[in-house]
């Protein structure tokens, strides 16, 4: 009883302190990231891109001066333990906003309790297509697949493309829904499909499909599958015949440095579409790039970048709100209108990215992908 | 078109034929369902990657070191696992389970050591280039798996046919008792079965691996479903069966894919192995030639 007592006076006088050091006391964000297990590569780099921000947010301060104190917590890709650090941090550090989770299907868990908490949650990395439609107070800043692939088809086109023949792997979900965009992008944007074929992810030889589509003579082939047969296809088309002529275009899956590696100078002359691109020539991603190297002593990737470009949405939103609030939060991160890394960025009413003018073409050159000018 | 997807078959038929050579081998003769055979593919590939990357060596040189390095493994895995169980009544059942257990075991292992990557030979090794006769490509790496298939089946069947060791070799596979008492060293032959049976899957794990440049550790694995329909379709020890079977399996996946589509190539190659599992299984060309010859 004596001690419930105390307990209220001292709760009675807290307004009173809390008033006296608001300007000490630093903005509670919260991140869930993989951090451990065989995807941690993705949450480490997010990390090390939020907490690049983080320095130069918080060399300059925000909300008049006041830092912003970062909890990262792992979710180790595992959905319950994602939930858990969301109510951690929620409950105990008292975060007024949380970025992350890594993953889409995390998200999926996560965003429904943080979306009841009303608690603004800031994807980085999560491109499956109904992540913002779990509710009002989930955003995302990574464009999905379907955003970049008209982009690289309009560059292709560009380039004089009219007829293009689809290949992908039918079984693997990550490879049939690029296909499914790619296929639904190239129809919109008035291409003609040849023909579709497809192959086992783990097949290795891809003739049959390769002298079916050499025949119809397409301007350009599309293919939607992880790396590795990309390279494959690519390796025996070069076999096959195919040359210059013929425009390869990747997915998502291509978007990788293994590409040059595997298939070598068959690769030359893909393109593919990016997010991002270490190379891209803007003043802030050369200093960024730069930064990043200083700080961690290697290249950062998409992700990084991506996470940098959010920590700093991010506090920007909270700096407008003009307190911790996370109704207000939410409602000034709705009316973001920022230049990062990324290019110009800006949400959607329905909280997805905006523009498309931050993706980069890039193409296969002597084993390495550069911007296609 | 047509002759190119023929082309195409015929090429993509000699890799399962080459694949299934020591598998039917095995088989036929060591009459034990051995499942490691997968891993003697993987394992010759790896060392041809050891030996042109690491140490520098060409293909002529890498290739036959792999494939008697693929034969040593063999004897070692044979010998540790299925000594015990070749005393025992019910051999068949029993190796299938402990060869299971251990090629997943063997393939896990080397994941864990080597990693899941999927790697190439070094470019330069053969030449990438196609040669083109009469507007069909082929590559010299496709004419080496030809050229190894068709000399392999023919050195086999000079051995079994031709040789004392062949004629051990029949002995053992028709009536291993009977063979030990007529004085063949039983467990000597049937190292040496293993032992080229790993040999010829090592050599195939450095062919196919060359041709199309996905080495990693689970390449024997996917090979394994095809190699089951040649061996099976061609009969169990029989090695001319295993070439015909092969190649007819290459050609019909081919055409499926060209003329019908893409997405049935697999479920062609499964339903004729379950039709010919009702009419003949005894396979298409009657029975086994290392056993009759």
């Amino acid at each position: 009883m004596m001690r419930r007592t105390l307990a209220i006076a001292l709760l009675a006088a807290l307004p009173a302190l809390g008033a006296h050091h608001a300007q000490a006391q630093p903005v509670q964000v919260g991140a869930i990231e993989i951090l451990s297990g065989p995807n941690a590569a993705y949450g480490v780099a997010i990390k090390g891109g939020l907490e690049l921000a983080l320095d130069e947010i918080n060399a300059k301060g925000i909300l008049g001066g006041r830092k912003i104190q970062l909890t990262v917590e792992d979710s180790a890709a595992n959905k319950d333990q994602a939930i858990n650090a969301a109510r951690k941090l929620i409950g105990r550090d008292k975060v007024v906003a949380i970025i992350g989770p890594t993953l889409s299907n995390e998200m999926f868990a996560v965003g429904p309790v943080t979306n009841e908490r009303k608690i603004p949650t800031l994807g980085t990395s999560t491109t499956a297509s109904g992540i913002t439609d779990i509710g009002p107070y989930i955003f995302r800043t990574s464009l999905p697949e379907s955003d970049v692939i008209p982009v690289t088809l309009k560059a292709a086109q560009a380039r004089g493309v009219k007829t293009i023949a689809l290949m992908y792997a039918n079984d693997d979900a990550f490879s049939k829904s690029g296909f499914d965009v790619m296929k639904a992008a190239a129809e919109k944007a008035g291409l003609n499909i040849l023909t579709i074929e497809s192959f086992g992810s783990k097949d290795t030889d891809f003739s049959a499909q390769l002298t079916k589509i050499k025949s119809l003579k397409p301007d350009a082939v599309g293919v939607s599958a992880l790396v590795e047969p990309v390279s494959g296809v690519l390796l025996q088309a070069r076999s096959l015949g195919f040359g210059k002529e013929t425009l390869f275009i990747g997915g998502n899956g291509s978007n990788s440095p293994k590409l040059g590696e595997i298939a070598g100078p068959a690769a030359d002359g893909l393109i593919v579409g990016s997010p991002w691109f270490i190379g891209k020539k803007a003043d802030n991603n050369e200093a960024f790039v730069a930064s990043y190297k200083a700080k961690y002593s290697k290249d950062p990737d998409q992700f990084a970048a991506q996470a940098y470009d959010a920590m700093k949405i991010m506090a920007a939103a909270i700096d407008r709100a003009g307190a911790p609030d996370s109704e207000k939060v939410r409602d000034e991160l709705a009316k973001t209108d920022f230049s990062g890394v990324m290019g110009p960025f800006k949400f959607t009413a329905g909280r997805d990215p905006a523009t498309t003018a931050g993706v980069v073409v890039l193409i296969m050159k002597g084993g390495k992908f550069t911007i296609l000018e | 078109m047509l002759a190119q997807q023929l082309v195409n078959g015929v090429l993509l038929g000699a890799t399962y034929a080459l694949f299934a050579l020591g598998f039917t081998l095995m088989f036929g003769v060591l009459r034990v369902i051995n499942l490691t055979y997968g891993f003697y593919f993987s394992a010759g590939a790896f060392l041809s990657l050891y030996l042109t990357r690491q140490l520098g060596l060409g293909i002529w040189a890498a290739l036959p070191l792999a494939a008697i390095g693929a034969g040593a493994i063999a004897v070692g895995i044979d010998w540790l696992l299925l000594t015990r169980l070749r005393r025992r009544a019910t051999a068949e059942l029993d190796s299938l389970m402990v060869t299971l257990g251990g090629v997943l075991a063997l393939y896990s292992g080397m994941t864990a050591w080597l990693g899941p990557d999927i790697r190439r030979l070094p470019p330069g090794l053969v030449s990438a280039d196609a040669f083109v006769v009469a507007g069909l490509r082929i590559t010299t790496a496709q004419l080496l798996i030809l050229g190894a298939t068709i000399l392999l089946v023919g050195l086999l069947l000079a051995l079994m046919r031709g040789t004392r060791l062949g004629l051990a070799i029949r002995a053992l596979a028709e009536k291993p008792d009977a063979a030990g008492l007529m004085g063949i060293n039983t467990a000597r032959a049937s190292a040496l079965v293993s032992f080229i049976s790993g040999c010829l899957g090592g050599a195939g794990g450095v062919l196919i691996g060359l041709n199309f440049n996905a080495i990693h550790p689970y390449m024997g694995e996917t090979m394994m479903l095809r190699g089951f329909v040649v061996i099976i379709v061609g009969g169990m020890g029989d090695i001319r069966g295993a070439l015909i079977a092969g190649v007819a399996l290459g050609v019909i996946e081919v055409l499926t894919a060209g003329y019908i589509s893409s997405g049935l190539k697999e479920a062609v190659a499964f339903a004729i192995l379950v039709a010919v599992l009702w009419t003949r299984p005894q396979g298409l060309f009657g029975r086994a030639v290392a056993r009759r010859a």
